[in-house]
């Protein structure tokens, strides 16, 4: 089967609150589906079902033609995420932190030193994460999106906190991530261009 | 917070020099204040287990990660027993010395604590997972963990206390070894659980 995320009829509840409702969508290899909307519309609320980590209220989504809750740990090993807080320890080095990463997903742990020279951290690598600024921490969370080996990237809001090298950095790494035959859904306040398919989902 | 075994030490140090130093009431009072000293410490150690992972945003890696998040939770809570529970048991002989135990019941002292710290560090790893998302989780958590601990409490600090009676001790401690196997093999799955509702 196809390795394709899809969404049909999906409710989302927060609370007593409905998000959205019988919202369908689909994602192929080489696709970005670019999530818009208002804050507080649920983009996050959605990455986070796609993810598995929020019950839907009705509907499916699938992913290579099974529904995620299926083999939901099988599914864990497909994609990587990156939400909101960097998922950082400060008192460990971005290296440390990220062979912990490379650890917890059996991803191997070669390339370190070429991703951080890809995204300006060669001279943080050792140093207390806590030390870094806040971009800069960022910058150590994309590095799990290209050490991750996945297939799938399920990203919110990347371009918080970044200086405008950095925003396009994401726009580049994306666009090769996809262009390699890759998946990414991306959340976002403002439109992006990028080379490659992009579908778009707003959410009200 | 205070450390746990900094915590337990004043306690237990502090309790002799109130009720005065004569051999028999310490003997008599020993276990139990031990026993709820080393409880009230580790309860109040918990509430941290989780917290900082979901703070910096660990804690959302750790459930999409393919992994199974009860190994995760039994290694997260091995660590707080090896930090917690395990130093507790260590100084445990110097502070039964001022209760004036004599050796072997201190080895029977620090069995039992070995036993209850690993039921009381798992035990508690399901009220933390429960309450992780709360402001001010301790209460609740007290509240979810002493009732299951209560056997706990009172198996160990009987058994120190028939030790120190020179009574027939070993089925309070078998009791206690069961009660940790049930622990090691169920808590781990129920705290699991309780990560992925408190994360919704």
């Amino acid at each position: 089967m196809k390795e394709k995320l899809l969404g049909i009829g999906v409710t989302v509840f927060r609370g007593d609150r409905c998000l959205f409702r019988d919202l369908s969508f689909a994602l192929e290899r080489g696709e970005l589906l670019l999530l818009k909307g208002k804050n507080g519309s649920g983009k996050t609320s959605l990455l986070q079902a796609m993810a598995g980590l929020l019950p839907l209220e009705g509907g499916e989504i699938s992913w290579a033609g099974k529904p995620i809750t299926h083999e939901p740990q099988a599914f864990r090993g497909t994609f990587a995420w990156f939400g909101h807080r960097t998922g950082l320890k400060a008192d460990l080095s971005p290296r440390e932190n990220l062979r912990f990463d490379t650890c917890l997903r059996a991803s191997k742990a070669t390339g370190v030193d070429r991703v951080f020279a890809r995204l300006g951290l060669e001279r943080w690598g050792d140093l207390p994460v806590r030390l870094l600024s806040a971009g800069q921490q960022r910058r150590v969370a994309l590095a799990r999106l290209l050490l991750a080996d996945v297939p799938l990237w399920l990203v919110d809001e990347p371009f918080t906190n970044l200086d405008r090298d950095g925003r396009q950095l994401v726009l580049d790494i994306v666009s090769e991530h996809i262009g390699a035959g890759g998946l990414c859904a991306l959340a976002a306040h403002q439109d992006v261009s990028i080379r490659g398919t992009v579908r778009r989902l707003s959410l009200s | 917070m205070l450390n746990p075994l900094f915590f337990c030490a004043m306690v237990v140090v502090l309790f002799p020099l109130a009720v005065g130093p004569e051999r028999n009431s310490l003997l008599l009072s020993g276990p139990g204040v031990l026993w709820v000293a080393a409880l009230l410490a580790l309860l109040l150690s918990l509430n941290k287990l989780f917290l900082s992972d979901l703070e910096d945003g660990s804690l959302e890696q750790l459930l999409v990660s393919p992994q199974p998040l009860p190994l995760i939770v039994l290694g997260k809570t091995l660590a707080h027993w090896l930090t917690s529970g395990v130093p507790l048991v260590a100084v445990s002989p110097l502070l039964a010395i001022s209760y004036q135990m004599p050796g072997n019941v201190i080895g029977t002292l620090m069995l039992t604590l070995l036993l209850g710290t690993v039921v009381l560090s798992l035990l508690g790893a399901i009220g933390a997972a429960l309450t992780v998302g709360l402001h001010h989780p301790t209460a609740l958590l007290s509240l979810l963990v002493l009732p299951l601990a209560m056997p706990v409490l009172i198996l160990g600090a009987n058994t120190v206390s028939l030790a120190a009676g020179d009574e027939r001790y070993t089925p309070g401690l078998w009791a206690l070894a069961a009660y940790a196997v049930a622990a090691l093999s169920l808590a781990p799955f129920a705290a699991a659980a309780a990560l992925r509702v408190t994360n919704e």
